[in-house]
C-alpha cells in the first residue's frame, strides 16, 4: 500500500554543526487496512519519517512507494500523493486556522483539489465519519468553540474529505485529555473497519500501540530497531531498547525489572559507530565479556527489511552465536 | 434531566436557515466592525475622517474656483478675520478658509497615494523575505536595515530635490523612505504564521506555496497592514506637508504645506498674520488625529499582542 | 460535615496540610465560574498525594489557591491549614515566609521559570542568601549538594539554562524547590513536557526525595499511572470536586467511582486483553463550570448512571477502608441498582443531605 525503502533524511546543520541524520535507512511497509504504531523517544526521527511519507520532507536517499510506484517529487505527483496519504498533526488547536469555520476547515482539502461539486455533502459526510454528529451543528463553529477531542476530529474529517487510503498521524492524542484520547483512538479503529483505511500512528506511547495497532516499529536514532506484531514486540520484546521502554511504563513497572536508561534522547548529529544504541545499552554494559560485545562497538547490526514473517530486532545479542569473520546476519529469529 | 447537564444538548442549535447551506464566510469581520463601534476614540476618529474626506470631495462645490485665482479675487490683502472672511485673507486677497478647504484635496490625495505605494512596496518585500527565506531574505532585510539607518527627512528632501519639483517626486520620496517599517512587520507576521502547524496541515492537504500564501498567510497579514497603513497615512500627510512647505511640491497646487510655504514667503510671520499660519497647521493636526485615533482603535481590535485577536 | 474516620488527624499534632471546604470561583453573578466546588483532604508529613483530573477539572486552581497564587479576580473561601495555621487568612508577610521556607512549587514549564541570563548557581543561591543568614560560600556549597541530590554534576552550577536539556532543567527546578528545606512540595504536571525516558527518571527522583526527606508532596497530573508511580494516595478530581480519594493501589485495582475507572482505562496496561484493539474513552465533555447542576456532575457522561444520579449528589463518602467516593453507588441502597434503570423508590433521606452521620 505504502512503503519506504532505504529512506534517508538528513537536515543540514548550522555553520559549524554536523548534519543531522534524522532518518537513517528505514524500510517499512504499510499493508492495506493495517495500523502500524511507530514508537520512539523525541528526536528519534519518527516525526520526520511521518512527514517523508506524506511527501512534506524530501529524502536524500531511498524511496517512498505508493501502490508499487515510487513517489517523484514534482508538484503534480506530490499533489496526487497527498490526496491519498493524509497527515494528522499532534496539536489540533494549532493545526486549525483559528479564523476559519469548521466548514471551511474541512472543505480546505477538497477545494485545493478542485473537488467542489457537492462540497457541502462531502464536508458533512466527512464530519459524520469523524464522529461529529449531526454535522450541521458544527459547520458554523470556530476551533476555539470546540473541545480538544472535537478539534482533533475536525482535523481527521479534513483528511477524510479527500477520501485518502492512508492516514499518517503524528502523536494524534498526546495533547488530548484522557477521556478524549480513547475516543479518538476508537475513531481510528472504526475508520479502518468501515473504510479500510491504513494508518501509521507515530507516538511515544506503547499503550497506544496496544490499543489500536496491528504491528509496532520501534525507532531509535533514525533507524527501526525492532519490528513485529504488537503481541510479539510488546509481550516478548527482543531488543534491549524496547525492553527498557516497556520497563519504564508508569504504573506497570516493578522495581526489579525497571531499566532506566541514563541520559536523554540521543543526538542525531553524532550517531555512535557500531550499534547506535550501545552507549546506553544495558545489555552491552552487562556483557562486556561476551564474544559479541566488540561487535556492538564496531559493527552496524544492519537495517531491518520492511516485511518479514519473523519478528525482527537489530541487536547483535538477539542473533545466534557468531561464526568467525561472518558479517553479522540480520538479527532475526523465530519467536518462541 | 435538565438539558444544561448535557453538553451535547447545550450546543447552540443551528437555525433552519443554516441547514443545508455552508455557513456564511467572514462572520468574524462583522464582529470586529461591531467591536469598533464600541470604542469612543475610534468612532470619533472615524467621524473626523468622514468630515475631512467629504470636505475634500465636495471642495469644488463649497469653494468656487474663482476664489482661488489670484487674478480674480478682490479681497483685502492680509486682512484679519472678518464676517466675510472667517479666517482672514492672504497677501493676494484670497480667503484663507477657502485655501485650507481646497488644500484638503491635495494633502489627502498625496498622503494616501504615498501610503499606498509604501504599503505595496513594504508588503511585497516583507512577504517575499518571510516566505522564501535564505539568501533572498538576508539580502532584502540587509537593504531594509540600510534604509532604516538613513535619516528619513534629509533623504526625502534630497530625493525630491533630485527628482525635481512636483507631487510625484514627493510621493516617491515618501514611499522610498518609509516602506521599511511595513516590510519588517509583514516579514515577522509571515514567519510567525508560516511556523504555525495549520500551514503544515495545508501543505499536507496538497496546497501549493501560492495557495498557502493566499489562504493562510495573506489573510493574517492584511489586517495588520491595513491598520498600520491607517497610522501611516498620518505620517505621510505630515511628511508631504513638510516637503511642500520646504518648496519641493508643485507650486501651482494648493495644499496645507504650500499654504504655509507661501505664508512664510509672503512675510506673514513678520506681519503677525496668525490667521494665515495657524489654520493649515490645525488642519494637519485634525487629519493626523483622525487617522491616528482610527488606526489605534483598529489596532486594538486586530493586534494579537493587545489581546483582542482571534 | 462530619469528617469520615479516615480523614481525622492526630488531635495533638496538626497535620502538615488540611484543606476544608475550599471553594474558588472566578467572576461574580450568574457568569461566575466555579472552578473548585468544596474540596476537603489532609496531608501528613512525608506523605505523597496525587491529584488527577483532566483539563478544566480545577486541579491547578486548587493547588495554586493553597499558596494564594491565584489572581485577584478569584474568590477563595474555606480553609487551608498549614501546620494548623490557615494560609488564607494569614498576613502577607507570613504567606511569603511559608512560600519561601515551608512550601514550594514545581511548575510544568521549566524553561520559562528559569532566568535565561543567570547561571544555575546564581539562581539557586540567591533565595538562600535572601532568607538565611549564611555566607556566600556556604550557600554555594549548599547549591552544589542540592544539585547532587537531584542527580546533576556540581559542574553544572555554572551553566546557563539554555545549556541544559529539558530533563536537566526540571532537575534544577526541583533543586530550587528544595533549596530552603521545605516540608511541603507542590508539583504541577512536573513531567508533562518531558520525553518518556526522562519522565521516568524524574518520577524516580521525586519518589526518592519524597521517601528520604519526609517531605509532604502534592503532585498533579492528568495521567493516573504517572501519579501512582510516586504517590501513596490518589485524589481524582472532576468538575471542581474530588470524586474519589484513597490509597493508590486500591484506587488502581478497584476504583469506586466510574470516572476513576474511565481515567484508568484510558491508559491501558500492556498485555491486558480487554484493552487490545479496544481503546476506552469517555464520550462527552466536562460540564460548563458556570452552570450549577443538580445531581451528580458526572451523571451526564456516566456509563452506569441511574435516574437518582440526576437529582442527588453526595459528598465524599466512605467506600472502603481509608477510601472515599462521591458516587451514589457506594450507598448500600444503590450498590446493586442496575444501570440506567435505577431504583424506583425514593433514595434515602441522608443521601440528599450529603454525608450522613458516620
Amino acid at each position: 500500500m505504502l512503503e519506504v525503502k532505504d529512506l534517508r533524511v538528513t537536515f543540514a546543520g548550522g555553520r559549524s554543526a554536523a548534519p543531522a541524520r534524522a532518518v537513517d535507512e528505514v524500510n517499512l511497509a504499510l499493508r492495506e487496512g493495517e495500523i502500524i504504531a511507530l514508537i520512539g523517544e523525541s528526536g528519534c526521527g519518527k516525526s520526520t519519517l511521518a512527514r517523508a511519507l506524506v511527501g512534506l520532507v524530501k529524502p536524500q536517499a531511498g524511496q517512498v512507494i505508493r501502490k508499487g510506484s515510487p513517489l517523484r517529487y514534482s508538484k503534480a505527483a506530490l499533489r496526487q500523493h497527498r490526496r491519498s496519504v493524509q497527515l494528522v498533526l499532534q496539536d489540533p488547536a494549532g493545526a486549525l486556522n483559528p479564523r476559519h469555520t469548521v466548514y471551511d476547515l474541512v472543505a480546505e482539502g477538497p477545494r485545493l483539489h478542485g473537488l467542489t461539486d457537492d462540497l457541502y455533502q462531502r464536508v458533512c459526510s466527512a464530519l459524520n465519519q469523524a464522529g461529529l454528529r449531526p454535522p450541521e451543528q458544527f459547520l458554523a463553529r470556530y476551533p476555539h468553540q470546540l473541545s480538544g477531542g472535537q478539534q482533533q476530529r475536525v482535523v481527521i474529517a479534513g483528511a477524510l474529505a479527500l477520501a485518502p487510503a492512508v492516514l499518517v498521524a503524528d502523536e494524534p492524542v498526546s495533547s488530548l485529555d484522557a477521556s478524549a484520547r480513547g475516543e479518538v483512538l476508537r475513531l481510528l479503529l472504526e475508520l479502518r473497519d468501515s473504510l479500510g483505511l491504513s494508518a501509521l500512528v507515530v507516538s511515544h506511547d506503547l499503550g497506544l500501540a496496544w490499543n489500536i495497532a496491528d504491528r509496532v516499529a520501534v525507532m531509535y536514532l533514525g533507524r527501526i530497531v525492532e519490528l513485529g506484531t504488537v503481541e510479539e514486540v510488546l509481550l516478548r520484546p527482543r531488543h534491549p531498547y524496547t525492553k527498557a521502554l516497556l520497563s519504564i511504563l508508569p504504573g506497570s513497572r516493578s522495581a526489579e525489572s525497571l531499566t532506566l536508561l541514563q541520559g536523554e534522547a540521543p543526538d542525531p548529529t553524532a550517531i555512535p559507530a557500531g550499534c547506535r544504541f550501545h552507549p546506553r545499552c544495558p545489555l552491552y554494559s552487562q556483557r562486556h565479556g561476551d564474544a559479541r560485545a566488540p561487535w556492538c562497538r564496531e559493527r552496524d547490526p544492519g537495517v531491518l527489511p520492511a516485511l518479514s514473517e519473523l519478528p525482527l530486532a537489530a541487536c547483535h545479542f538477539v542473533t545466534p552465536a557468531p561464526a568467525d569473520d561472518a558479517v553479522p546476519p540480520l538479527a532475526s529469529s523465530v519467536s518462541q | 434531566m435538565s438539558t444544561d447537564q448535557r453538553p451535547a444538548d447545550a450546543l447552540p442549535v443551528v437555525t433552519a436557515s443554516h441547514v443545508n447551506r455552508p455557513p456564511a464566510r467572514f462572520a468574524g469581520v462583522r464582529r470586529r466592525v461591531m467591536q469598533f463601534f464600541t470604542m469612543p476614540t475610534g468612532v470619533f476618529g472615524a467621524v473626523v475622517l468622514v468630515v475631512v474626506v467629504a470636505t475634500a470631495v465636495f471642495a469644488p462645490l463649497i469653494v468656487p474656483s474663482a476664489a482661488l485665482d489670484v487674478t480674480r479675487v478682490d479681497g483685502p490683502s492680509l486682512h484679519p478675520p472678518t464676517a466675510g472672511y472667517p479666517l482672514g485673507t492672504d497677501q493676494a486677497g484670497r480667503s484663507v478658509l477657502d485655501l485650507v478647504l481646497w488644500g484638503t484635496r491635495s494633502s489627502l490625495v498625496i498622503g494616501i497615494i504615498a501610503t499606498a505605494l509604501t504599503v505595496v512596496v513594504g508588503t511585497t518585500i516583507g512577504l517575499v523575505a518571510g516566505h522564501y527565506g535564505g539568501w533572498v531574505e538576508r539580502l532584502l532585510m540587509q537593504i531594509t536595515d540600510w534604509v532604516i539607518a538613513l535619516p528619513g527627512l534629509p533623504l526625502a528632501i534630497s530625493l525630491a530635490a533630485v527628482l525635481g519639483q512636483g507631487n510625484t517626486s514627493i510621493i516617491v520620496a515618501i514611499a522610498v523612505t518609509s516602506w521599511t517599517g511595513t516590510a519588517r512587520l509583514v516579514r515577522a507576521q509571515t514567519l510567525a504564521v508560516g511556523a504555525r502547524s495549520f500551514v503544515e496541515r495545508a501543505k499536507a492537504l496538497g496546497a501549493t506555496d501560492g495557495q498557502v500564501m493566499r489562504r493562510h498567510i495573506l489573510p493574517s497579514v492584511v489586517p495588520i497592514v491595513l491598520v498600520t497603513s491607517t497610522l501611516k497615512i498620518a505620517d505621510s500627510i505630515l511628511s508631504a506637508a513638510t516637503l511642500t512647505f520646504l518648496g519641493l511640491g508643485n507650486p501651482m497646487d494648493v495644499s496645507w504645506g504650500s499654504i504655509l510655504n507661501s505664508a512664510l514667503g509672503q512675510g506673514a510671520l513678520t506681519a503677525g498674520a496668525w490667521w494665515y499660519l495657524i489654520p493649515p497647521g490645525v488642519a494637519i493636526l485634525i487629519v493626523v488625529l483622525g487617522f491616528t485615533l482610527c488606526g489605534r482603535a483598529l489596532e486594538t481590535i486586530i493586534n494579537p499582542r493587545m489581546g483582542a485577536f482571534r | 460535615m462530619i469528617a469520615p474516620a479516615t480523614e481525622v488527624g492526630d488531635a495533638a499534632v496538626p497535620p502538615l496540610l488540611e484543606v476544608s471546604d475550599l471553594r474558588v470561583s472566578y467572576g461574580v453573578g450568574s457568569r461566575s465560574v466555579k472552578a473548585v466546588r468544596g474540596v476537603d483532604f489532609m496531608l501528613r508529613s512525608g506523605e505523597a498525594l496525587g491529584i488527577a483530573g483532566e483539563s478544566g477539572s480545577g486541579k491547578s486552581t486548587l493547588v495554586m489557591s493553597f499558596l494564594r497564587l491565584l489572581p485577584a479576580v478569584a474568590t477563595v473561601t474555606g480553609q487551608v491549614r498549614y501546620h494548623g495555621e490557615d494560609i488564607l487568612t494569614m498576613n502577607w508577610g507570613r504567606v511569603r515566609a511559608v512560600r519561601w521556607a515551608g512550601a514550594s512549587m514545581i511548575f510544568q514549564g521549566a524553561m520559562s521559570a528559569l532566568n535565561p541570563v543567570r547561571t544555575i548557581a546564581q539562581q539557586i543561591v540567591e533565595p538562600i542568601l535572601l532568607h538565611e543568614k549564611i555566607g556566600a560560600r556556604a550557600a554555594r556549597a549548599r547549591a552544589s549538594s542540592l544539585l547532587h541530590d537531584v542527580g546533576l554534576p556540581a559542574a553544572r552550577l555554572n551553566a546557563y539554562p539554555h545549556e541544559l536539556s529539558g530533563g536537566q532543567r526540571q532537575r534544577v527546578m526541583i533543586a530550587m524547590a528544595l533549596a530552603c528545606g521545605p516540608d511541603l512540595i507542590i508539583a504541577d504536571e512536573p513531567t508533562t513536557a518531558l520525553d518518556v525516558m526522562v519522565q521516568a527518571q524524574i518520577l524516580q527522583l521525586l519518589k526518592d526525595l519524597a521517601a528520604n526527606r519526609s517531605i509532604g508532596l502534592i503532585m498533579i497530573s492528568h495521567d493516573l499511572s504517572v501519579l501512582s508511580e510516586v504517590c501513596d494516595r490518589l485524589a481524582v478530581m472532576y468538575a471542581g470536586s474530588i470524586c474519589e480519594l484513597g490509597p493508590t493501589a486500591d484506587v488502581r485495582s478497584d476504583p469506586r467511582h466510574p470516572y476513576s475507572s474511565a481515567l484508568l482505562d484510558a491508559f491501558p496496561e500492556i498485555g491486558d486483553p480487554a484493552a487490545r484493539r479496544n481503546p476506552h474513552g469517555l464520550p462527552g465533555d466536562p460540564p460548563d463550570a458556570t452552570i450549577a447542576s443538580a445531581g451528580c456532575s458526572f451523571a451526564p457522561r456516566c456509563p452506569v448512571a441511574m435516574p437518582a444520579c440526576a437529582t442527588h449528589e453526595i459528598e465524599l463518602w466512605p467506600s472502603g477502608p481509608q477510601r472515599l467516593s462521591s458516587c451514589l453507588r457506594v450507598l448500600p441502597e444503590f450498590r446493586d441498582a442496575p444501570d440506567g434503570t435505577g431504583v424506583p423508590r425514593e433514595p434515602a433521606e441522608s443521601a440528599t443531605e450529603g454525608n450522613p452521620v458516620g
